[in-house]
């Protein structure tokens, strides 16, 4: 597919002399290889990470079985007869979360949809910095190389969280290691990345493409670089830190006095585990808008697209967005309410949290006022976008209990917090991300994708995500905590839920054959999907001004801005799109 | 194809793209220190004691150190204000002194590392010599970085000079940008690490 | 990729001409630097009570590093945009800075 993507090398470029195979497939500056490159990445990585979690499930749903002729394959080290080892729970547990945020999610919402889409939203031959951008892809590949090897390192991959709090990581076996070496891979494929989106935004838009004529797009994208940018580098520096102590025997993060399987440790002590956990936070809450952002933009564009309507507080919208990235860094602390904070810290996290509820809500309410009086087309992206909204707004309202300090207490590490994060990014941004294949599809390879298969795989995500996440809050409800090997069989009070654990099981292995005709229908409609032109949809934005697939260079000719990105049913146009690009 | 605003300023921003990619890309590395010094503040405020600086560290060393860097950095700017008056073999001295001096700051730093090791003073010995070989190694490895940049563009580098100044110019102020960081980080590690 | 530019997109690229008077002003900003570096180590060796030693070292090496970063790296005639993103910077390294400590020092940790 990358051959359809970049084979449109048109012929007016004759100073440029052709180029090898390796340099135009594989080393490619080009930022739509680059684009396609983090694409496909990003989408083996959420499957890997999604089987994963089908294997965690087993144990929820059945704690204790052998699991029938899987469990047999994958060794008697981490299932002796079939049956799951706590230690390969907390294994799967732990890559699951890293894998799907730092392996899926971001590579294909910022490295795959940024890179693609954006030079292409604002006019622009490529990236500012060509070679920077491909240097940031082979990082990301290299950090996930090292990823999957942990899983085979003695001891296996890590299995103290994503979150890989201190000390029990510190005391962890190799695989922890080789998780920290991961991240100062991925943590530098995002800084290059980002400094890379920020300045092509400022820089290479096109002329008349001013700041307030953005695509909403664009502006989440330009938000989300920021947030990369400045928050990642702390936990980079915290991840040297844990390497410094589980390697050269420091205490950063080790206190005095601790005793591990009756043996007292020899190391130095005076550290302070919480330091761990607020350099960890003061990246992943920015983080977890890293996550929704791109998907905002992508659902905006398609949501405005299929109602043939300009967005609705497009204005409103973008300084929600820009206030939404500027309180999104000091709020971190709300997921460490429970470590001893004091009534004045915990108060101002309280409030900066609450606060940071507002702009999320203008701009879910502006999405929602944006379809009212509409001549929607249900197609495929646009029922994606559509089902965002509710599932959103389900993962978003029941943020606001866990950002209360009080009402966080009987919530904080129970399932009802999994539920919450999964509705946002599950269906929420993974639906986002879903929405946006289909609608940028036809301009990376000039064809369409099949639309019963499409509303297929929709319908049976939309559900099976609903009947896997929902049942999670009852089960924190009931204080069922989360990361527990067994379920909750230990526990009395855990025994009403535990039902539920076979219902959200039998949601996730459905939704996994759902997945099959979205992976049929992405390489059938390679060759066989409808044939399109430059703008199938009928949309305003300027990307679609460029040949499907751009060639080498993106547009004939040089692009301008002449209006707005949504002048959809202008009164009294000839029809009923009037595009930015169009003089 | 060409890039726009490579070597020229986009007229409403006044900037030039690498311009823009260096003060970012200094910006986040900003957030990189900060963090290690945030680190130092929780750690030495939590801890019930803590050595002052100039009875674990050797502050003469240091001192020259500090002066070494500071000279550095006025042979950097030196470079490129003398590729903007077109005196190329001045730029080559100049370089050439930067790297030079980046060199003797990391020999001196390397007696400093291994005289400590020799007194078995090593970073698991306590939190005092953890965060200090933390921070001046992950210096250290900046200053390396610089110097590899500051030879790039010393030697094969300079091929550029010849095709296009202009841009060439703007690329060794950049590296330069970098340096001046390095340095800045210094002008803050050294007192707080020797001398409090 | 693009051949030398002419002459007027010099003056668009980052600096002015009048370079003899920045060479000048270098010159003077690494004497007050050499001056501020012996300041700080002698003070240090008064052995002033910690907070105080802390304020007035912090104090000298602002002062320092404003001069490198004002006349070295140019700071001082700079571009809004660069303004704006350090500033931004700046807000967050300080929250960076300070809330951490004051969450451990509010709270029940280390008592």
């Amino acid at each position: 597919m990358s051959d359809q993507a970049v084979a449109g090398h048109v012929a007016h470029e004759v100073h440029h002399e052709e180029l090898g195979f390796w340099r135009k497939y594989v080393f490619s500056t080009d930022h739509k290889v680059i684009g396609i490159q983090y694409a496909v990445t990003g989408l083996l990585f959420l499957l890997f990470g999604f089987a994963l979690m089908m294997l965690m499930r087993w144990q929820l749903a059945y704690p204790g079985a052998a699991l029938p002729l899987i469990g047999p394959l994958l060794g008697e080290a981490r299932m002796p007869g079939g049956t799951m080892l706590p230690e390969f729970y907390n294994e799967l547990g732990a890559m699951h979360g890293t894998i799907m945020v730092f392996l899926g999610v971001v590579p294909l919402a910022v490295g795959g949809f940024g890179n693609f889409v954006l030079p292409l939203q604002i006019g622009a031959p490529d990236m500012a910095f060509p070679r920077i951008n491909m240097v940031s892809y082979w990082c990301l590949f290299l950090g996930g190389i090292t990823m999957l090897g942990s899983f085979f390192v003695p001891g296996g991959a890590a299995q103290s969280g994503w979150t890989s709090y201190t000390p029990l990581a510190v005391i962890a076996g190799t695989g922890q290691t080789w998780w920290l070496i991961g991240m100062i891979f991925l943590i530098t494929s995002s800084l290059l990345g980002a400094l890379n989106f920020i300045t092509t935004t400022i820089q290479l838009r096109a002329k008349g493409l001013t700041f307030m004529r953005f695509p909403f797009f664009c502006w989440a994208q330009f938000v989300t670089a920021f947030l990369l940018l400045l928050a990642f580098p702390p936990l980079e520096a915290a991840g040297v830190m844990q390497l410094m102590d589980r390697v050269a025997g420091t205490s950063f993060f080790m206190p005095s006095g601790l005793v591990v399987s009756g043996q007292a440790l020899t190391n130095a002590g005076g550290g302070n585990p919480l330091l761990w956990q607020h350099l960890f936070w003061f990246l992943a809450h920015p983080e977890v808008y890293v996550l929704i952002l791109p998907g905002m933009g992508i659902v905006a564009e398609i949501i405005a697209n299929n109602t043939r309507k300009p967005l609705w507080g497009y204005r409103s919208m973008v300084y929600s967005l820009v206030f939404l990235g500027f309180m999104s860094f000091i709020v971190w602390a709300h997921h460490m309410f429970m470590t001893g904070m004091g009534t004045a810290m915990a108060a101002f996290f309280q409030t900066t949290t609450m606060i940071i509820s507002i702009p999320s809500v203008v701009i879910l309410t502006a999405l929602i006022i944006s379809l009212w009086g509409g001549s929607i087309r249900f197609n495929t992206p646009m029922l994606f976008a559509t089902a965002f909204l509710p599932m959103f707004g389900i993962g978003g309202l029941t943020g606001l209990p866990l950002g209360l300090n009080i009402a966080d207490i009987p919530l904080h590490d129970t399932y009802y917090v999994i539920a919450h994060f999964h509705y946002v990014v599950a269906p929420g941004t993974i639906f986002a991300l879903m929405a946006g294949i289909y609608y940028w599809y036809p301009k990376a390879t000039g064809r369409k994708m099949n639309e019963t298969l499409g509303k297929i795989h929709f319908v049976g995500s939309l559900v099976c995500m609903n009947v896997i996440f929902m049942p999670m809050f009852i089960i924190g409800l009931a204080g069922v905590s989360r990361r527990l090997f067994d379920a909750g069989t230990a526990y009395a009070f855990a025994q009403p839920t535990m039902h539920w654990n076979v219902v959200s099981s039998w949601g996730a292995w459905i939704m996994a054959l759902f997945q099959l005709p979205f992976i049929f229908n992405f390489f059938w409609s390679l060759r066989n999907g409808e044939a399109v032109g430059d703008n199938p949809w009928e949309a305003t934005t300027i990307e679609w001004s460029a040949p499907s697939p751009p060639p080498h260079g993106n547009f004939l000719g040089v692009p301008q801005a002449y209006r707005g990105p949504y002048e959809y049913s202008v009164p009294g146009a000839p029809r009923d799109f009037v595009p930015q690009y169009e003089a | 194809m060409d890039i726009p605003y490579t070597v020229v300023a986009r007229r409403d921003t006044g900037l030039t793209n690498g311009k823009i990619g260096i003060w970012l890309f200094l910006a986040s590395e900003v957030m990189l220190f900060g963090a290690l010094f945030a680190s130092y503040i929780l750690i030495r405020t939590g801890a019930p004691s803590w050595p002052r600086g100039d009875t674990v560290l050797d502050v003469p060393l240091a001192t020259l150190n500090t002066i070494v860097l500071i000279t550095s950095s006025v042979t950097m700017v030196m470079a490129w204000a003398s590729l903007m008056r077109h005196r190329f073999g001045m730029f080559r001295i100049y370089m050439g002194g930067t790297i030079l001096l980046g060199l003797v700051f990391l020999v001196v730093k390397y007696f400093e590392y291994s005289h400590h090791f020799r007194l078995g003073e090593l970073p698991s010995h306590n939190n005092f010599l953890a965060i200090y070989f933390t921070l001046t190694g992950l210096h250290g490895l900046h200053v390396l970085g610089g110097m590899a940049v500051n030879a790039y563009f010393w030697g094969p580098g300079a091929k550029l000079w010849k095709t296009n100044p202009v841009w060439f110019t703007n690329r060794v102020e950049h590296s330069g940008l970098f340096w001046h960081f390095v340095d800045l980080v210094w002008i803050f590690l050294f007192p707080t690490l020797y001398l409090l | 990729m693009t051949t030398s530019d002419h002459p007027a997109d010099a003056a668009t690229t980052d600096h002015a001409v009048d370079i003899d008077r920045h060479v000048r002003i270098y010159i003077t900003v690494f004497v007050a630097l050499m001056v501020l570096t012996i300041v700080t180590v002698t003070v240090s060796r008064l052995h002033l009570p910690v907070a105080m030693a802390v304020t007035v070292a912090l104090i000298v090496a602002i002062i320092k590093g404003s001069l490198v970063a004002c006349y070295f790296m140019h700071l001082i005639s700079e571009k809004k945009l660069i303004y704006a993103v350090l500033a931004l910077t700046g807000f967050f390294f300080i929250a960076l800075m300070a809330l951490p400590s004051f969450t451990v020092s509010d709270g029940y940790w280390m008592r």
